[in-house]
Formats: structure tokens, C-alpha cells, sequence
């Protein structure tokens, strides 16, 4: 089932010189994880934007072409029937503070939806637990570090159990364990969800892990879109876009270039350490 | 006259509470070397910012003293202090507030009662460095992320402190621009800058700094270099933290005689070094 369908998109801020977005065409199915990769000001939030509807209910600017999400056309749509279906984590956690207290932030949301007080409560017990939120219920947002906001960020939107997930940036400000955590916590909500997740971020070395598909969107333009072993194979073409390998694909990449000893580039550090114990166990 | 080894900062038995009672800080010894290159890391909520803030004396301690060039923070005023060492805080929105670049990186300067001349010749010299010259009289707001960032770093430095603390250099940046702030910060410490830095991008601090400070609950629990610090799995996986996926892979080959690689082309050599010897007796 499709989740996203993107026509043709094209999307220029009232302010830009250019379009953001030039001509996208993808879709989505339920349940998979896309990565969006690729410099900054290329359009991965833009694009973003498009999906949740805040483009074009909230900005201003000039849009064309078709956008399908969760069967609402958006562009037609308004964001309180969109957010229903798709929740959003932006790059900036301040800006999603609604409310003065982490607990009240969480329950803001279903509260608005009229869902029932026990029915909130279960869902914030288990939220917090998953999100490592649970000491922080009662702290403003002046009271809690940057990577806290993003976790409470996280938990506010899960708390409205929407279908698609739409992160952007979501660990910019995590410590590395907190990193680690939160792409674990979204590829257990896809495993066991089949929650739909499209996710903004440098960080290759988790991507590679959860990811089912990375695009690159480049110019405004999805320039490469392919499952991770695929899309990290074109190594010399990335490194030309400004985007990053993981470190140990990398370094596949390095040693190679002279001996041709691997038969594919290590994605992971599990698959990196089978495949150079091989080349230092070889002969002996 | 001061001697290449001299301490430029001393932070001795340093605790900080806030004023609603939370104990951040507890019991911090340490010295910062003039010409350093530091990098302090920490899970979220470990004390890494609480801890700079002292180092300007924008925080002062509950108990303990912090000595920056001879003068006890608790004593100095904040003009006296900020001028010697600079802090540019995590998010530059919070320090930008002039109405163009140019303005924005004389202010400092200006509040030091400097002439005219010498204001302009700081801002020029500044703005060259930082790469912002083409921007001089935009306003900051209109700036990228990344020029935001450099120009908050270009207005601290404006004022000639010997020691530039930044928290988070690299925040919301993509890799290209993360290295680049990386590069600019290693070239203003090879002129002799000291260099502090908060960071959770573990790749950058394997890659650039030459000592590395582990915070865990208010505590220094680990200080050293890159390579000593990376190769402590066990404090590490307490801190919430954890070495770059190259040292990590350097690790999980220390049977084949690896020692901890701080980026991918040192261990890339290591690699090459390692197997020469069984290509040979092939």
C-alpha cells in the first residue's frame, strides 16, 4: 500500500530566487523507512515540509504537481486533518513547545483529539519509558538540554499514533548513545508498528543499519534512490555531493582502490570486521 | 612573559549549584595549557556547558575557584575575563543581535574602548578569516546556519582572548561544512589559540583535538588524549558515549595487533602494514 505518492512536485518559497523543489516523483510504501540525505539547503526539509503539509498551508510560495500522503491530499488538505495521520519531529525541537510542561507538551495533542484520560495515560507511560523521558514530566523547556527537547519532541508526536513518522534531524543535539537510541526506537516502531518513517540525517552509520531505501536530494532534485548497499556503491559520485560514507564503507573504499580484495563495500561494523579479518587472515 | 607550558586556566575544586538547588558540577581539578586544543564530551545533561561557562567566568562557582591568567573569577569582572577568554555559546541565535555582520562583529571590540582604527582592523581581519567579507552589511538573520555560526565565532574572536571556548562548533551543519568549522578552528589553534570545544560528533573530536575531557555527572571522569580516551570502551559505555565506528573496528582487530585508528586512512595504513605479510605468503 502506498503511503506517500509524490507527482511532479515543484515548490518555491516567496522569497527564493529558484524552486526548492524541482519536478519530485516518489513513492512511499506502508511501512518503510526512507532516509533523506544530502547538503544542507538542497531541499530534504523542504521536502519534508511538503509531506506534513506545513508547505503550502504555513509558508508561502508557489507549488505544482500531486502529493498523496496517507490518502489526504495535502495541498488541498489543512494541517489539523493532516497531523491526524502524520506526525512530525523538526530540526529544531524549541519550535515544537507548545505547551509549558513536558507532560502537558506530550498530552496536548490526543488531549485535542478527545481521547480518553486513561487511554493518555498509558500512552505517556509507555512514550516516556521508550523515549527516556520519564524523569523530566514536570520541566519546562528552559529546564532541559537540547537533547532532551528532541526526546520529548519525539514522544509529543508518537503520542498521537499517527501512520507516517517525519523526522528531521531528530539527534542533531543527542549524545552518541542517544543517537543510537532513537534510530533503534524507530526501527522498532517499523518492525512492529509497520510505522512509516521518513527521516533527515547525516548519521550514515545508523541509516545503513535501518534504512530500507536512501534518497539524496541534490539541487532540489532526487538524484540517487536506492537501498543502502546500492546507494553507498557509488562512493566517488557521493563523495563529489558532499556526502558522507560511513566510516568503515570508507575505508573499504581506500583499501581497495589499490588491492581489489573485497567483493562488496562494508556497509556495517559487523560485516567491515568479517571482511578485513578475511584479508588479514588470507595466506596465513 | 609567558612560557609555551604555562596553565592559562585553573579550575580547582570546583563545585556549582543552580540556584533551584541541582548540583551540577562537583569537585573539578584541571588546567588548561596555553595553545591547547581541547574537546570536552558528555552524554546530555553530564555538565560540559556548565563547566565552560566557567571557564569565562559567565558561571562562578559554589565552591572552588577558577583562575583564568591569574585572576579569580569570583574577583574579575566579567569584562576583564570575557575579553581573555572567549565563549561562543551553542545556539549563535542567542548572540547574534546587531543589525549587519559588520556591526555584530565590532561590538565586542567597541565595549573594549578601542579606537576606531583598531575596531576596523579587527572586524576586516575577522570577517576575511571567517570567510564573510561579501556579507558585511547584510543582516545576520539572513545568514546560513553555517555563517551564522562562523560570524558568532568571528565577533568573539574580535576581541583577541587567548582562549576561545566553543559549545557545539557544528550543530545542524552538514559534513562538508563540519569539517570546514573543524579546519578554521585547528588553523586559528596553530596560530597559537587555545581551542575548547563541546562536542558529541566523536568522528571530529578523534580527528582534531589533542585532549579530550569526559564529563559524567558533574565529574571529569577521563582526561587524555583522543587515543587513550577512545580506547576506554568500559567508561565510555557509562558516559553514554562511544568511540568513532573506526576505532571501534580498530578494536575489534586488536588480536591482529591493532591499536585504536582515529580516522579511516590511519587505519587504512594500519591495514595495509598488517597484511603485508600474509600477501607475502600467498
Amino acid at each position: 500500500m502506498k503511503m506517500i505518492q509524490v507527482q511532479d512536485l515543484w515548490w518555491k518559497y516567496e522569497a527564493g530566487q529558484q524552486y526548492a523543489l524541482k519536478g519530485i516523483n516518489t513513492e512511499i510504501d506502508k511501512g518503510e523507512f526512507v532516509a533523506i540525505v544530502g547538503p544542507n539547503d538542497h531541499g530534504k526539509s523542504t521536502l519534508c515540509m511538503c509531506m506534513n503539509g506545513l508547505i503550502p498551508h504555513a509558508f508561502r510560495g508557489e507549488i505544482k504537481g500531486n502529493l498523496e500522503v496517507a490518502g489526504i491530499d495535502t495541498i488541498h488538505s489543512d494541517i489539523p486533518t493532516i497531523s491526524t495521520k502524520v506526525g512530525t519531529v523538526l530540526q529544531n525541537p524549541e519550535s515544537q513547545f507548545v505547551q509549558m510542561t513536558v507532560v502537558d507538551n506530550i498530552v496536548f495533542g490526543p488531549e485535542n483529539l478527545g481521547i480518553s484520560p486513561e487511554e493518555i495515560k498509558r500512552r505517556v507511560g509507555s512514550l516516556t519509558k521508550l523515549t527516556r523521558t520519564e524523569g523530566l514530566l514536570e520541566r519546562t523547556p528552559d529546564e532541559l538540554s537540547g537533547g532532551q527537547k528532541q526526546r520529548v519532541a519525539i514522544a509529543s508526536a508518537l503520542a498521537m499514533t499517527p501512520e507516517i513518522l517525519i523526522l528531521d534531524e531528530p539527534t542533531s543535539e543527542l549524545d552518541p548513545v542517544g543517537k543510537t537510541e532513537v534510530f533503534s526506537l524507530l526501527g522498532r516502531l517499523k518492525r512492529e508498528a509497520n510505522l512509516t518513517v521518513v527521516l533527515v540525517s547525516h548519521l550514515m552509520e545508523e541509516i545503513v543499519k535501518y534504512a530500507d531505501r536512501v534518497m539524496l536530494l541534490y539541487e532540489g532534485k532526487i538524484e540517487l534512490d536506492a537501498p543502502p548497499a546500492e546507494f553507498f556503491s557509488n562512493g566517488d559520485y557521493l563523495a563529489d555531493k558532499g556526502v558522507e560514507l560511513p566510516q568503515v564503507t570508507e575505508a573499504g573504499y581506500l583499501f581497495d582502490r589499490s588491492k581489489r580484495l573485497l567483493n562488496a563495500y562494508p556497509l556495517t561494523l559487523e560485516s567491515a570486521y568479517n571482511a578485513f579479518r578475511n584479508v588479514l587472515t588470507e595466506g596465513r | 612573559m609567558t612560557t609555551a607550558d604555562e596553565d592559562i586556566l585553573r579550575v580547582e575544586g570546583l563545585d556549582f549549584a543552580y540556584p533551584d538547588g541541582t548540583v551540577a558540577l562537583r569537585g573539578i581539578d584541571l588546567e588548561i595549557h596555553r595553545g591547547e586544543f581541547l574537546a570536552i564530551i558528555g552524554q546530555n545533561g553530564s555538565g560540559k556547558t556548565t563547566l565552560a561557562k566557567h571557564f569565562n567566568g559567565l558561571l562562578k562557582p559554589s565552591e572552588g575557584d577558577v583562575i583564568i591568567f591569574g585572576m579569580n573569577t569570583k574577583n574579575a569582572s566579567v569584562a576583564e575575563t570575557t575579553s581573555r577568554v572567549g565563549y561562543v555559546f551553542q545556539n549563535p541565535d542567542h548572540q547574534l543581535c546587531h543589525r549587519t555582520v559588520e556591526e555584530e562583529a565590532a561590538f565586542g571590540p567597541k565595549n573594549l574602548g578601542l579606537s576606531d582604527e583598531e575596531i576596523k582592523n579587527r572586524v576586516n581581519e575577522q570577517l576575511k578569516f571567517f570567510d564573510l567579507e561579501a556579507r558585511r552589511n547584510e543582516d545576520p538573520f539572513f545568514l546560513s546556519k553555517a555563517e551564522r555560526q562562523r560570524l558568532a565565532i568571528a565577533s568573539v574572536l574580535a576581541m583577541h582572548p587567548e582562549l576561545i571556548v566553543v559549545d557545539e562548533p557544528t550543530t545542524g551543519m552538514d559534513h562538508r561544512q563540519s569539517v570546514a568549522m573543524l579546519e578554521l578552528l585547528d588553523e586559528l589553534n596553530k596560530k597559537g589559540y587555545g581551542v575548547v570545544i563541546i562536542t558529541h560528533n566523536m568522528q571530529l573530536v578523534a580527528e582534531y583535538a589533542k585532549r579530550v575531557i569526559v564529563m559524567l555527572e558533574g565529574r571529569v571522569c577521563l582526561d587524555g588524549s583522543p587515543r587513550e580516551a577512545f580506547t576506554k570502551t568500559e567508561i565510555l559505555e557509562k558516559t553514554f558515549l562511544k568511540p568513532p565506528q573506526i576505532a571501534r573496528l580498530s578494536l575489534m582487530l586488536s588480536d591482529f595487533g591493532f591499536g585504536v585508528t582515529l580516522n579511516t586512512k590511519e587505519f587504512v595504513e594500519t591495514l595495509n602494514e598488517k597484511s603485508i605479510g600474509t600477501r607475502r605468503k600467498r
